[in-house]
């Protein structure tokens, strides 16, 4: 039933902190155009499955493949360069620096011809309008200056900005650690709009989240994380709200056999 | 949520939109750090003008430029650092160490306290002293990079350590300046546009500025540097490389330390190990006066230029009205307390 490649999948991972356990042979696969929700109760180790796809963290032991690759990750940046791109729970945006530096850190983009490779001078006025277009491409037309510091930004553009970082570089995959988190009801929903544009762009996604209305809503097909590995994969179809929870908290358990599920239309 | 909730948002925009004019103060010093000491120092000249006419004399201007060579040609290194939320205590130990080496190489094998490497061309011992210089910032770069330790007591200790590293080298004996080359000795020299007598090292030390600030402001080093200082773990999951960043800082703040160096053998006119003792602190004085802020992150090179202005003006002009030393720093002092509270008053702006 499974002939379809994952585009992104981790086996056995481990990661621990000290004494302290994140990852316990936890596996995950993520298929071509889907979005799969990643839920699971506080510390279950859902930020740090996600961090050793983003190159934030390096496994203790266990295999990652992106695009049927094996790989290594020792930097957000070889993540980033393999087209995994994060938005991370704490954002990772500088408030100091402007929309556009913060769109473009860490891959700036130089003036072409000489003055660009001997005086090493950024195109900032290409960043800035590209930065622009990134962003109303999201529909996010609430951000009025470019070169506005991030800090200067509420809570909701900030995360626009982190959004649309990862949404303008992915080229694999696009992972949102809890995107919604800190947002109100009608950003909430841009950025459900935003998952849904994203999958419909053939973009696979990762969304981990804590709100079960809007996983349902979203997802194709749920991992469900706990004590550091995955105790099931659902879907919204297969299952309801209240199964997912009861999975969650360990209240229910499924059969090691019958944890994965594959790609959605595949199975059946 | 659509008929009724409309004119209830229009109402909340209108109301955070009515900002008061301190709010735009406060936004505007926050988009242009600069503008704070530029205003403070226009102010203290229009001031000390009118207290002793002398004050804008071309005599006295020039000599302003070259009483502020030193520390603000030093204080382009402190701003890169304290750019990296970080603070160098070392920067005086490393220039008299640059320059003690220069000096000694260059002299005779008569006048030189370390005679088997003495003698040496002029030019060797520039570059050798400024290699030293950035040596010494890279040995300061590994320890904080590679031991995770704060730069406060990197430099602190290495402070201690280059200063001994000096007198053990090449004792406590000033070299005069008749025994020194005249190369060595060049950037204390001054040519004259109009009534205004130019130092080279002046010259150097603007070359020096025009660069960083390019720099800090069109490179992706520069932004970087922000970046590091701002927020070092979202720098590092965008993917800087923050520990290369703060090592190459540390490194090309040797070698600005190193050009000052030189700088300062023409402007004293010997070498001696005790040149500029409070050296340290007259350059954070002047970083801090100039707007940057010291939890790193935010500050222009600019503002650290105006910084170093300023402060030379305050204890020029204070020193023609005759008032006595006394004054002078604590005007300095006080400066130091408002620039840093105000610091913390624009660091709170939110749209
Ligand atoms: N850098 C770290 N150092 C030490 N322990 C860590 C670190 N990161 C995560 N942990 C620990 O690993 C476990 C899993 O944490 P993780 O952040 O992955 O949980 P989570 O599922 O994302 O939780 P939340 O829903 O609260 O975000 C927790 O016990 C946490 O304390
Ligand atoms: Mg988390």
């Amino acid at each position: 039933m499974t002939d379809v490649q994952p585009v992104l999948s981790g086996h056995n991972l481990v990661k621990t902190f000290g004494k302290v356990v994140g990852l316990n042979g936890a596996n995950l696969e993520l298929y071509p155009g889907e979005v799969l929700a990643v839920i699971g109760d506080n510390g279950a180790g859902k930020s740090t499955l996600i961090k050793c796809f983003s190159g934030a963290h390096i496994p203790d032991s266990g295999e990652m493949f992106v695009g049927g690759e094996s790989v290594t990750f020792k930097s957000t940046q070889e993540a980033r360069q393999h087209g995994v791109e994060t938005v991370f729970q704490t954002l990772a945006v500088s408030p100091a620096l402007d929309i556009a530096s913060n769109l473009y850190l860490g891959r700036e983009v130089r003036k072409p011809g000489f003055v660009g490779k001997v005086f090493r001078t950024l195109d900032k006025k290409g960043m800035r309008a590209a930065s622009k277009q990134h962003l109303s491409d999201l529909g996010i037309g609430t951000v009025q200056n470019i070169t506005q510091a991030v800090e200067t930004l509420s809570g909701g553009q900030r995360q626009a900005v982190a959004v649309a970082r990862a949404a303008a570089f992915g080229s694999q995959v696009i992972i949102l650690d809890e995107p919604t988190a800190a947002l109100g009801v009608r950003e909430s929903a841009r950025v459900l709009q935003l998952v849904k544009d994203l999958r419909d762009r053939g973009m696979p996604v990762i969304l981990i989240s804590h709100n079960m209305p809007q996983v349902f809503e979203v997802a194709d097909r749920i991992h469900v994380q706990r004590l550091g590995r995955r105790a099931a994969v659902i879907t919204p179809q297969t299952h309801t709200m209240n199964d997912a929870v009861a999975i969650m908290t360990g209240a229910l358990t499924v059969d090691e056999a019958d944890q994965t599920l594959g790609p959605v239309g595949a199975a059946a | 949520m659509s008929d009724s909730a409309a004119p209830q948002h229009d109402l909340a925009e209108e109301f955070s939109s009515r900002t008061s004019p301190m709010q735009k103060i406060q936004s505007t010093l926050h988009r242009y750090p600069y503008l704070s000491p530029l205003i403070v120092l226009i102010a203290a000249m229009i001031i000390f003008t009118l207290l002793n006419e002398r004050f804008l004399l071309p005599n006295n201007l020039s000599l302003m430029t070259q009483q502020t060579v030193i520390v603000g040609t030093l204080a382009i290194a402190q701003t890169l650092v304290i750019l990296t939320a970080g603070i160098d205590l070392s920067i005086g130990a490393i220039m008299v160490l640059g320059q003690m080496v220069m000096a000694n190489l260059a002299v005779s094998a008569g006048a030189s306290n370390v005679l088997p490497i003495a003698g040496q061309s002029p030019v060797v011992a520039i570059i050798l002293g400024i290699l030293v210089a950035m040596l010494a910032g890279a040995v300061n770069g590994f320890l904080i990079v590679k031991l995770s330790l704060p730069p406060f007591i990197v430099t602190l200790g290495t402070l201690s350590i280059f200063t001994a590293l000096t007198l053990i080298l090449f004792k406590a004996r000033t070299i005069q300046g008749p025994e020194i080359p005249d190369l060595l000795k060049v950037m204390g020299n001054a040519f004259s546009i109009g009534p205004f007598q130019i130092m080279y090292g002046v010259i150097v030390m603007l070359v020096l500025y025009a660069i960083f600030a390019y720099i800090l402001r069109s490179t992706a080093w520069g932004t970087h540097i922000y970046a590091v200082g701002d927020d070092p773990q979202a720098a590092e999951l965008s993917g800087i490389n923050t520990k290369r960043v703060l090592f190459s800082v540390y490194v090309v703040s040797g070698l600005i330390i190193g050009i000052a160096a030189w700088i300062t053998i023409g402007r004293v006119g010997s070498a001696s190990p005790n040149v500029a003792p409070n050296i340290n602190l007259d350059t954070i004085t002047a970083v801090v006066i100039g707007g940057t802020s010291l939890f790193g992150g935010r500050g222009t090179m600019i503002g650290t230029l105006l910084g170093a202005l300023i402060v030379t003006v305050v204890e020029n002009g204070l020193a023609l009205a005759g008032l006595d030393q006394a004054y002078r720093v604590l005007a300095i002092g006080v400066l130091v307390i408002a620039a840093v509270a105000l610091d913390q008053w624009i660091r709170r702006v939110k749209s």
